[in-house]
C-alpha cells in the first residue's frame, strides 16, 4: 500500500475521526449500539456504503454537472443503501430487524455525503474509494467502542454472550438501565471525544469568540 | 457539450436515474424469495417456541409437521376454509375494510382500532391428539402494538406460553415482556373465573402467592405499569366476547375437563 492510501485509511482513525472530530454522523450512533452485534453489522453496512459511493461519484465526478451535484450524490447513495438493506433482509434475517430503519438512514447518515462532496467529487478512483473504507472504519471504532460499554454495562453481555450474569436472571449484576436507551451514547460519546482531545490537544477548536476584559470603567 | 449546459444536466440526470433503478430493482428482484423465504421462517421458528415444540437439532420443516394450521371464524367461533391457510395474511386482514369490523370505543379494549374477521390458529398434535392451541395475539402497550402468540393446554382454559414478536417498548422495561423468566410465570395461570369471565391480569407488583386470585395473574413488569395494562388489556379483548372467547366455548365443551 502506498503512503498516501495508508494515510487516507489511518487518519480517520483517530485524528481526523469522522464522529469525535467532525460530529457526523451522530444520530447512528446513538441509535444502533445498544448490541454490538447491531453495531458490527451497522458498521460493515455504512463502511460499503461509504466506499462504494465514494468510488462511484469519483468514477463519474468529471461528468456530473455541478449544479445537480448534490441530488446526483444523493440518488447513488440512496440506491446504494436500499441494496444493502435488500442484502440483509436476504442473508442476515435477524440483524435486519434489529437495525430496522437505521439501516435505511444510513441515506442521511453525514459522513457519506460528506465524504463524497468533499473527497470523492476531487479525487481519483482507488484513493477515493480508501478514503471511504477509511472513513467508514473511523465510524466503525467508535460505534464499537460505545456498543461494548452499553452492552457490557447495560445488559451484562458481549456479542449476546453474559458476561456479568443480571440479577433478573438470578445472577449479582444489576444492569445500568440508561445504558439501553440513546441518551447514554451521548454520554459516553462525549466523553471520549474529552479523552481524545486530551490525548491530542491539536484537535481542540479555536474558541469562536474572545471575551473582552473591559477596563477602565 | 458543455458540462453544465442544460442539455447535459438532463442527459446525466436521465443516465444516473436509470442505472440506479436498474440496480435497485436487480437487487429487489433477485433476492426477493430469500426475503420472503426468511419472513416465513421466522414466524415458524416464533410459533414453535411458543407451542413448546422448539429443538436445536431439528428443521423447522420437521418440527412444523406436528402442528397443524387452521383458520377460524373469529365471530362464530367454527374453522373456516374461506382461505387457503397460506394466502391469508392476518395482520394484512386487520386493515381490510372487508375483513375486518370496526370496534366501538367500549369493545376496542385493547386499542386496536379494527379487529379482523378471521384468525389463523396452530393446533400442536401428538398422535392425532390436539394437546395445545396457538393462537395470535395483539394490543397496544405503551409505545407500540406488541404482537405476540398465546398457547393454551386443550382445555382452552391454563396458559402454556406467552411469545411476542413484534413491539417497540421501552428497552430493559416494557421491552422485559421479551424476557424468558417473566414468561415462564405464565406457565399455568387460567384465563377464565369459574362463571367464565376473562380474570386473567398481569398484577402491579407481585403475585400473593395465598391470593385467590393468584393463579389468574402474572407480576408486572416493574417500571412498565402501562406495557403491563396493555398486556391485560390484550388479554381481556382476545380472551373476551369479541375474541376468540366463542370458539374457546365451542371446543372447550369438546374435551371432557
Amino acid at each position: 500500500m502506498s503512503g498516501e492510501s495508508k494515510q487516507v485509511i489511518l487518519d480517520p482513525l483517530v485524528d481526523n475521526n469522522p464522529i469525535t472530530l467532525q460530529i457526523l454522523g451522530i444520530c447512528s450512533a446513538l441509535a444502533v449500539t445498544t448490541t454490538v452485534s447491531a453495531a458490527l453489522v451497522m458498521c460493515i453496512a455504512l463502511t460499503s456504503v461509504t466506499a462504494l459511493s465514494n468510488a462511484s461519484i469519483s468514477m463519474i465526478r468529471h461528468h456530473i454537472p455541478s449544479n445537480i451535484r448534490i441530488i446526483v450524490q444523493m440518488t447513488i447513495i440512496a440506491s446504494l443503501v436500499i441494496v444493502v438493506d435488500q442484502i440483509l433482509k436476504a442473508y442476515a434475517y435477524e440483524a435486519s430487524k434489529t437495525l430496522s430503519v437505521f439501516v435505511g438512514l444510513i441515506i442521511t447518515n453525514c459522513i457519506v455525503m460528506g465524504r463524497a462532496e468533499a473527497f470523492a467529487m476531487m479525487n481519483p478512483v482507488s484513493i477515493s474509494f480508501m478514503d471511504g473504507v477509511g472513513n467508514g472504519l473511523g465510524y466503525s471504532v467508535v460505534l464499537l467502542v460505545v456498543a461494548v460499554i452499553r452492552e457490557l454495562f447495560g445488559s451484562g453481555s458481549l456479542l449476546g454472550v453474559t458476561i456479568l450474569p443480571l440479577v433478573n436472571n438470578g445472577g449479582w449484576y444489576e444492569p445500568n438501565g440508561l445504558l439501553l436507551l440513546p441518551p447514554s451514547a451521548f454520554f459516553i460519546i462525549g466523553l471520549m471525544i474529552w479523552a481524545i482531545r486530551a490525548w491530542k490537544p491539536t484537535q481542540v477548536e479555536k474558541p469562536e469568540f474572545k471575551i473582552n476584559k473591559v477596563e477602565n470603567l | 457539450m458543455q458540462k453544465n449546459s442544460t442539455a447535459n444536466i438532463l442527459l446525466v440526470a436521465l443516465i444516473i436515474c436509470i442505472a440506479c433503478s436498474v440496480i435497485v430493482s436487480a437487487a429487489a428482484v433477485v433476492l426477493r424469495p430469500m426475503q420472503v423465504a426468511n419472513k416465513a421462517l421466522d414466524q415458524k421458528v416464533n410459533i414453535l417456541q411458543v407451542a413448546g415444540l422448539w429443538q436445536q437439532d431439528q428443521t423447522v420443516e420437521q418440527m412444523f409437521t406436528n402442528i397443524e394450521t387452521r383458520l377460524i371464524d373469529i365471530e362464530d367461533g367454527e374453522y373456516s376454509q374461506l382461505f387457503a391457510q397460506d394466502e391469508f395474511d392476518q395482520r394484512q386482514a386487520a386493515k381490510d375494510a372487508q375483513l375486518s369490523i370496526a370496534l366501538t370505543k367500549e369493545q376496542d379494549i385493547a386499542n386496536i382500532n379494527r379487529r379482523e374477521n378471521y384468525a389463523k390458529v396452530y393446533l400442536v398434535k401428538e398422535q392425532d391428539q390436539v394437546v395445545r392451541y396457538v393462537f395470535p395475539v395483539h394490543g397496544y402497550g405503551l409505545w407500540s402494538t406488541l404482537y405476540g402468540y398465546v398457547t393454551l393446554e386443550s382445555d382452552l382454559n391454563t396458559i402454556y406460553a406467552i411469545k411476542f414478536y413484534d413491539h417497540k417498548e421501552t428497552p430493559g422495561l416494557g421491552g422485559e415482556v421479551d424476557n424468558p423468566r417473566w414468561q415462564a410465570q405464565w406457565q399455568g395461570k387460567k384465563l377464565f373465573d369459574p362463571e367464565g369471565a376473562v380474570a386473567f391480569q398481569v398484577k402491579k407488583g407481585n403475585v400473593q402467592a395465598n391470593d385467590v386470585r393468584a393463579q389468574y395473574q402474572v407480576d408486572g413488569l416493574s417500571g412498565a405499569t402501562l406495557t403491563s395494562n396493555g398486556v391485560t388489556n390484550m388479554f381481556h379483548f382476545w380472551m373476551g366476547e369479541n375474541g376468540y372467547q366463542k370458539f374457546i366455548q365451542r371446543h372447550a365443551d369438546m374435551e371432557d375437563v
